[in-house]
C-alpha cells in the first residue's frame, strides 16, 4: 500500500497508540506520586523507589525470576532453533503432523491447561516443584515461539548457500555454524530476547509449578496487588518496564547497524 | 557430493567413503536436529495431556495430595495399566450437575466472542492507518505496537485498576469535565474484563491484520475507483475480502487465549463475573480438588481443540505460501 495517509488514517492510529500507551504512562507517573494513594497526586517523590530496595522478598523473587529467566530462554532458543530447522528442512518424517502441532499449539494454548497439566506430570515423575520444574516449564512453552520466529527466518533463507558450503566440503554441523548460523542469527537473538520476557511475564504457569522457595516476581506483584493497588508496586512495575524497553530498543539499533552493514557489503561486493 | 579438489587428491575409492561417510554424519545430524527438539514437546507438551485426562477420570481420594504416584513406573506396564482399571467419571458427572460449570465455560465463550469483535473493530482502523503511513516511518509504527506486548502482561492489566476504578483517574476525568454526575461502576464487571482483554491482545490482532493489509496491491482499489466504485464500497469489495487471512489470524489468536484467561478476569472482573479459567484456578489452588479441576481443563481443551486445529492449519498455510 502506498496510497496517501489521510486524516482518518492518521487520527486512527494516534488515537490507537494512546490507548496502548496512556494506562502505561499513568502508572510510571504515579510511581512517583508522593502520597499513598495511587489515585491523587501529592508531589513529586522518589521514595518508593528506595523502599523497594529494602524489600527483601521482592529482590528474592527478582533475583529467582531472572536466573529462571536467563536459563529457560538459552534452553528454549536452541530446542527452538533445531525445532524451526526440523520444520523448514525436513518436509516429510514420520510423525511431521503432530511435530507442528505441537510447536503451534502453545502458542495459543491457555495457560491454566498448560500449567496444570506440566504440575500433574512433575508430580507424576516425583520432581519436588522449585526452580527446576519452573524453568522446565518455561523452556517448554517458549522454545514454541522461538520456533515460529526463527521458522519465518529459515523459509526466506537462500539454500543455495549452503549447497555451496557442502559442495566445497563442510560437513552439515560446520556448515550450521559457518553459513546457516550467522544468516539466521538476528533471529536467533529475538526468539531469546522473546523467551527471556515470556519467562520473565509468566504468572500463571509458574504459579502451577513452583514451590516454595520459587517464587517468581510476577507470583509476588500478583499476591501484592490482590491486596490492592500500592505506589510501591507501581515502582517494581516501572523498573521492569524500563529494563525491557531499553533491551527492545538495544536490540532494535543492532539490528539496525547490522542490516546496514550488510547493505554497505553487498555494495561493495557488487563493486568488486 | 565428492569435491573437485578430493577428488583429484584421492583415489575413487576414498572419494565415495568419504563421500558415505558424509551422508551418514549428515543423517545423524539431521535425525538429531528433529528427535531432540520432538522428545522434548512429547515429554513435556503431549505427555502432561494425558496425565490429566487420567487424572480427571480418578477417584477424588486417590489423587488429592499429599501426592500418591499416579502411574507406578516402577512395575512395567502392568503397574501403567492398573490404574486404568479405576476408572472413575464422577468429576465430569460433577461437572454437569453444577450449573457453575457450564454457566462458567458459556459465558467464558461469549466473553471471549465479544471481546474478539471488538478487538477486531479497535485493530482493523489501526492496521489499516499504519499500512497507509509513509514507508518510512511503518518500521518505527511496528516497533510501537509491540513494545507493550513486551512490557509485562500482568502490569498491564494492574494498570487498568488505577485507572478504572470508582474513585480512579477515568472516572475523576469524567466527573471533572462534567459527563457524567456519578462515578461509572467498570471495575469488578464484565465491562472491565472486555476492556482488560481488548488492550492486553490487541498487538495480536493489529500485526497479522497489518501484515496482510501492507502486502495488498494498490492498483485494484484504483482500478475499482475508476470503475466507479465508491471508497467505501471498494473497502468492502476489495481490501476486507482481501485482508481475510489476517482478520482470520488475529481473531483466533485473540479467542482462543482468551476464552481460558485468568488474569483479566481475577483482577479486573472481581468475584461476582465468571469464567472457566478462573473456576479451574480456584478449583486448583482454593479447594485443592485435582480430579475435577483436570476434568475442567480437559472440557476446556475439547472446546478449544477446533478453533486450535484451525489456527494451525492457518499457520502451516502461510508457512507454504512464504515457501
Amino acid at each position: 500500500m502506498n496510497s496517501t495517509w489521510s486524516r482518518f488514517n492518521i487520527v486512527s492510529v494516534v488515537l490507537g497508540l494512546s490507548f496502548l500507551y496512556l494506562p502505561i504512562v499513568i502508572l510510571v507517573i504515579f510511581s512517583f506520586n508522593a502520597s499513598k494513594l495511587v489515585t491523587v497526586w501529592g508531589g513529586f517523590s522518589v521514595k518508593w523507589y528506595g523502599s523497594l530496595f529494602h524489600n527483601q522478598g521482592l529482590i528474592d523473587a527478582a533475583w529467582v525470576t531472572i536466573r529462571v529467566g536467563l536459563i529457560s530462554a538459552s534452553v528454549a532458543t536452541v530446542l527452538g532453533t533445531l525445532g524451526a530447522l526440523a520444520l523448514t528442512r525436513y518436509t516429510r518424517f514420520r510423525g511431521r503432523m503432530l511435530f507442528s502441532g505441537m510447536i503451534f499449539a502453545p502458542l495459543v494454548m491457555p495457560d491454566v491447561i498448560t500449567g496444570l497439566s506440566l504440575l500433574l506430570l512433575f508430580v507424576a515423575v516425583n520432581l519436588d516443584r522449585g526452580f527446576v520444574t519452573v524453568t522446565l516449564a518455561h523452556v517448554t512453552f517458549t522454545m514454541c515461539f522461538v520456533a515460529v520466529v526463527v521458522q519465518s527466518r529459515l523459509v526466506s533463507f537462500d539454500r543455495s548457500l549452503e549447497e555451496a558450503a557442502m559442495d566445497l566440503g563442510a560437513p552439515p554441523v560446520k556448515t550450521f555454524f559457518q553459513v546457516t548460523l550467522p544468516v539466521i542469527l538476528p533471529a536467533v537473538i529475538s526468539g531469546w530476547m522473546l523467551a527471556f520476557t515470556l519467562s520473565l511475564d509468566d504468572l500463571v504457569i509458574a504459579s502451577f509449578t513452583s514451590g516454595p522457595g520459587a517464587t517468581t516476581l510476577p507470583m509476588k506483584i500478583y499476591s501484592q496487588v490482590r491486596l490492592g493497588v500500592t505506589p510501591e508496586i507501581n515502582a517494581a512495575c516501572t523498573l521492569l518496564i524500563g529494563l525491557v524497553t531499553l533491551g527492545v530498543i538495544a536490540a532494535s539499533v543492532v539490528n539496525k547497524r547490522r542490516e546496514v552493514q550488510r547493505r554497505r557489503d553487498e555494495q561493495a561486493a557488487q563493486r568488486a | 557430493m565428492s569435491s573437485a579438489t578430493a577428488s583429484v587428491e584421492t583415489s575413487p575409492r576414498q572419494d565415495a567413503d568419504a563421500s558415505i561417510l558424509k551422508r551418514l554424519s549428515l543423517g545423524i545430524a539431521g535425525r538429531l536436529v528433529i528427535i531432540v527438539p520432538y522428545l522434548w514437546l512429547l515429554f513435556f507438551f503431549l505427555i502432561p495431556f494425558v496425565i490429566v485426562f487420567k487424572i480427571s477420570l480418578s477417584q477424588t481420594a486417590i489423587a488429592i495430595p499429599p501426592y500418591t504416584p499416579v502411574m507406578d513406573f516402577s512395575d512395567g506396564i502392568s503397574g501403567f495399566l492398573a490404574p486404568f482399571k479405576e476408572l472413575s467419571f464422577d468429576s465430569y458427572i460433577w461437572l454437569t450437575q453444577d450449573a457453575l460449570y457450564f454457566n462458567a465455560y458459556v459465558s467464558s465463550l461469549v466473553i471471549a466472542a465479544i471481546s474478539t469483535v471488538l478487538a477486531l473493530l479497535v485493530g482493523y482502523p489501526i492496521a489499516y492507518g499504519m499500512a497507509r503511513a509513509p514507508a518510512s516511518i511503518r518500521p518505527t509504527l511496528l516497533m510501537l505496537v509491540i513494545l507493550p506486548f513486551w512490557t509485562s502482561f500482568l502490569i498491564r492489566v494492574y494498570a487498568w485498576i488505577g485507572i478504572l476504578k470508582p474513585e480512579g483517574l477515568l472516572n475523576q476525568f469524567l466527573l471533572s469535565i462534567g459527563v457524567i454526575d456519578d462515578p461509572l461502576i467498570i471495575i469488578n464487571t464484565y465491562k472491565a474484563i472486555f476492556i482488560g482483554i481488548v488492550y492486553s491482545y490487541l498487538p495480536f490482532m493489529v500485526l497479522p491484520l497489518y501484515s496482510t493489509l501492507e502486502k495488498m496491491d494498490d492498483s485494484l482499489i484504483e482500478a475499482a475507483k475508476d470503475l466507479g466504485c465508491t471508497p467505501i464500497g471498494a473497502f468492502w469489495k476489495i481490501t476486507f475480502p482481501l485482508s481475510l487471512p489476517g482478520v482470520i489470524a488475529g481473531c483466533l489468536l485473540v479467542f482462543i487465549p482468551a476464552v481460558g484467561e485468568f488474569v483479566i478476569p481475577d483482577l479486573l472482573g472481581g468475584s461476582r463475573t465468571l469464567m472457566i479459567g478462573k473456576t479451574l484456578w480456584k478449583e486448583f489452588f482454593s479447594n485443592r480438588d485435582w480430579p475435577v479441576s483436570s476434568a475442567v481443563a480437559v472440557v476446556l481443551l475439547m472446546i478449544l481443540i477446533l478453533p486450535i486445529v484451525y489456527f494451525q492449519h492457518v499457520q502451516a498455510r502461510t508457512q507454504e505460501r512464504g515457501r
